[in-house]
């Protein structure tokens, strides 16, 4: 009797279910592809590319035609025009159907007739170029007809201009310009103070909250829906809210200061270095508590109680308890947040647009990316910055693989 | 620390400390409440808090005791002493009513933190719970108060007239003989800002999203959990990759793309890209529930002759059920309260989201309240959505929070 081995080959149920599987699979990894992996491939062709917001406007020709008449003198006019200030447009030719009853007088240098179809060759035109072409006709029949009728007719042009994004032009500028730069650095150092103080800050407030309802009594369930708010509800408005609510002007907590007698005059939150950068960080904290207060109370509700009554037997204090017994438990949920959050408040990008839209020395990573695209209009830079954030992101998953398949759960 | 573990000291400070939170916390409250001047007066603080906290140890006849206390918060309140200060102007029930707060919200919660603590020294653990249970009910407050003032600026706000918020940013009184006046801010967001529209945008679009994200991501998170092929471990961790880029490192070249093309400024355009962001998450949440369901039933299923679609269709949908009213909402949650895409990709007014228009009111020509209604108008469905589905916003939210 020969001992039974498993099959060396793959089974044709196994190649089946393989195959079932990338099929249930496809659509997802198709269009994952088509608006993630492609968009971050092109970043890296846009960030060496001079390219800018205007340059995003395709460089080609537009004409429109038109029927005039001055006394009884008819004539067709075509205004050619180049749709770029800068950039020439190669090859530009039209071509236009002269319907009946519509008759060419002398032609322009460029262009020629037959049959009846007109055709014109302008070649190579430079940025900025606009031409009439006037064409004087004789009409046979109702002029107000065959206005509409040889308006009706829209004329075809050709013409290529060169598109800065496909072309074969590189530069390194974008990034020299980023690093160059002496703002690096205060966008350096504000991206560095926001995600670790408002990671760190968000798990041990997290952490206290958990505390607090990590007990049973009457009112637990209102309390831990409330505390909850702050995540669920849209960021536009909680953080207009708080620009409200920090006013210089008709802010309540300025108010209420004053009337305190805590402050002289009112404190422009949001305005002032290093105040904003300060103010931003509570932003983040006061918002993203809950997520790690979630976490931990699920994990804390799972610990075993015996545990403690062990504890007490022995004559453990209450911050024995917490320090010796709860917090190595919570080690391995508080390190899985404290990867997550740091990854994800170094993404974070509405919070401070909405409340300081980068100024004032909050400026992190993120915002400059939209800063350099669109507020200063450079394309490339912004695109630059975004290369630069998904390199560091990179960096970050590496240690969230090597922990994250240590920890259970998540 | 053995001076402070005395019993006395150990109450006198909890005292101190504790009816000087109280003494901040009534203030702000009845400031916010009346638009009136309050102030926390630190001798009376002082003297009321060490008081008390004494007199609790020692004599330890609580209702007695509560009644003396705010009889003396009462006669100090009409000397320099006063625990409260106001300033001119407050009527004297209202000064009436803060001290009697005080009063009360000051004894009534040191009688519990204090109900291990005992005249002489006390043992670790007496001290250490009388610490905690002050500590406990600080935080009750702080965290109360950090997330709930917000909100009231933001209710209350849009329920004020401009000159009215001008004049004393502190008052957040409802003046009711306005009547249905007072809802001006959203008649007017609802008539000439045509933010019925954009609520039925944000709906049907966040709608939307969901279902295209769960057609995605069910089959998708089926065969991750249950069938076996090459590369099973590398796509989930793809998946979890995929999850932490960045949007706004997305969102630059996708406003490329379509201004190229001509899909930004539509709806569709921004279904394109909403169900995309979502998916990843859908299905590692999916994936981790499916993986909890009973492998047997499926597979008795197969022996009696259904193919997998249909297992998917008939035994995995409807035992996961409970799954998928989370993911859904978390999903709906995500595309309601999106704001970035909406704001970089629209800008035609006719077709704003719910977020976009409420950000077009953050200009210097429409006053603040108008704002705020706004932020309200966004935010209630989200909120009724969750406090009627806490339990599976709850779970969602842990399953899923992964995303930021």
């Amino acid at each position: 009797m020969t001992a039974s081995t498993p099959p060396t080959t793959r089974g044709a149920l196994e190649r089946r279910e393989a195959r079932l599987a990338w099929s249930l699979l496809f659509p997802t990894i198709a269009i994952v592809s088509l608006v993630i992996i492609l968009p971050l491939l092109s970043i890296f062709w846009i960030s060496f590319k001079p390219v800018g917001l205007a340059d995003l406007r395709p460089v080609a020709p537009v004409i429109r035609e038109s029927l005039r008449s001055s006394g009884d003198d008819f004539r067709i006019e075509y205004r050619v025009r180049n749709s770029s200030q800068q950039k020439e447009v190669r090859g530009l030719t039209l071509t236009d159907t002269i319907p009946a009853g519509v008759t060419l007088g002398a032609l322009p240098q460029v262009c020629a007739l037959t049959g009846d179809t007109l055709f014109c060759d302008f070649g190579d035109v430079p940025g900025g170029f606009n031409e009439r072409l006037r064409i004087p006709v004789t009409l046979d029949g109702d002029p107000e007809v065959l206005e509409d009728i040889v308006e009706g007719s829209e004329p075809t042009a050709t013409g290529s201009g060169d598109n800065i994004l496909t072309n074969a032009e590189f530069t390194l500028d974008n990034f020299a310009r980023i690093f160059d730069s002496k703002e690096f650095m205060s966008v350096l150092w504000a991206t560095v103070f926001y995600t670790v103080v408002g990671t760190i800050g968000a798990l041990v407030i997290g952490l206290f909250a958990a505390l607090l309802l990590n007990k049973e009594f009457a009112g637990k369930g209102v309390l831990r829906g409330l505390y909850l708010f702050p995540y669920v509800s849209p960021i536009i408005a909680v953080a207009f809210t708080w620009v409200t609510l920090f006013d210089p002007f008709s802010g309540s907590l300025n108010a209420l200061l004053i009337q305190m007698g805590v402050v002289e005059a009112p404190i422009n939150f949001f305005g002032q270095r290093p105040l904003a950068l300060i103010m931003v960080t509570v932003f983040e904290i006061w918002r993203y508590f809950p997520l790690s207060f979630l976490f931990i109370l699920a994990r804390m509700q799972s610990i075993d109680t015996d545990m403690y009554e062990a504890a007490d037997m022995d004559g453990a204090s209450p911050f024995q308890k917490f320090w010796y017994l709860s917090l190595p438990m919570l080690l391995g949920i508080l390190s899985v947040l404290f990867l997550l959050r740091f990854i994800w408040t170094f993404n974070k990008f509405d919070d401070i647009f909405l409340l300081t839209g980068g100024n004032a020395g909050t400026r992190t990573l993120t915002v400059n990316v939209y800063e350099q695209a669109f507020a200063i209009s450079n394309i490339g830079a912004g695109a630059a910055v975004a290369v630069v954030v998904f390199a560091t992101l990179l960096v970050f998953s590496v240690f969230f693989f090597k922990y994250i398949s240590q920890e259970e759960g998540l | 620390m053995s001076v402070l573990r005395n019993g006395a000291v150990t109450a006198g400070v909890i005292g101190l400390l504790w009816a000087f939170v109280i003494a901040v916390t009534v203030a702000v409250t009845l400031s916010f409440a009346s638009g009136l001047g309050f102030r926390p007066g630190a001798l009376g603080c002082l003297i009321l808090g060490v008081g008390g906290g004494l007199a609790l140890i020692y004599l330890r006849a609580v209702p007695f005791l509560l009644a003396g206390f705010v009889a003396v918060s009462v006669v100090l309140m009409f000397t320099p002493l006063s625990p409260m200060q106001f300033t001119d102007g407050v009527p004297l029930g209202w000064q009436l009513l803060s001290v009697v707060a005080f009063g009360v919200f000051t004894l009534w919660p040191m009688r519990v933190m204090l109900v291990e603590a005992h005249p002489g020294d006390l043992t670790r653990h007496a001290f250490e719970d009388a610490v905690i249970r002050f500590l406990t009910g600080f935080g009750y407050i702080v965290f109360t108060a950090a997330v709930l003032i917000p909100f009231y600026v933001m209710v209350m706000t849009s329920l004020k007239s401009q000159q009215a918020l001008l004049k004393n940013p502190l008052d957040f009184s409802i003046d009711l003989s306005r009547g249905l006046d007072l809802f001006r801010s959203y008649f007017e967001l609802f008539g000439q800002f045509n933010f019925g529209s954009y609520l039925w945008t944000s709906f049907y679009v966040s709608v939307l999203t969901v279902l295209i994200t769960l057609a995605f991501s069910v089959p998708g998170a089926y065969a991750v959990a249950r069938l076996r092929f090459k590369g099973r471990a590398a796509f989930s961790r793809s998946i979890l990759l995929i999850y932490m880029v960045p949007m706004i490192v997305l969102a630059l070249p996708i406003y490329i793309a379509f201004s190229m093309t001509g899909l930004r400024n539509t709806i569709p355009g921004l279904l394109m890209i909403y169900p995309v962001t979502t998916i990843p998450v859908a299905l590692y949440m999916l994936q981790g529930y499916f993986r909890g369901l009973p492998g047997e039933v499926e597979e008795a299923g197969l022996m009696d002759g259904l193919s997998r679609l249909q297992v998917i269709w008939k035994i995995t949908l409807p035992l996961s059920l409970p799954a998928m009213v989370s993911v859904s909402l978390y999903v709906f949650m995500i595309a309601w309260n999106e704001f970035l895409l909406a704001f970089m990709l629209l800008d035609d007014p006719s077709k704003f989201t719910l977020t976009r228009g409420v950000a077009m009111l953050n200009s210097s020509e429409i006053p603040r309240q108008h704002l705020m209604a706004g932020a309200v108008i966004a935010t209630v469905p989200i909120m009724a959505l969750f406090l009627g589905l806490e339990r599976f916003m709850t779970k969602g939210l842990t399953a899923g929070s992964v995303k930021g």
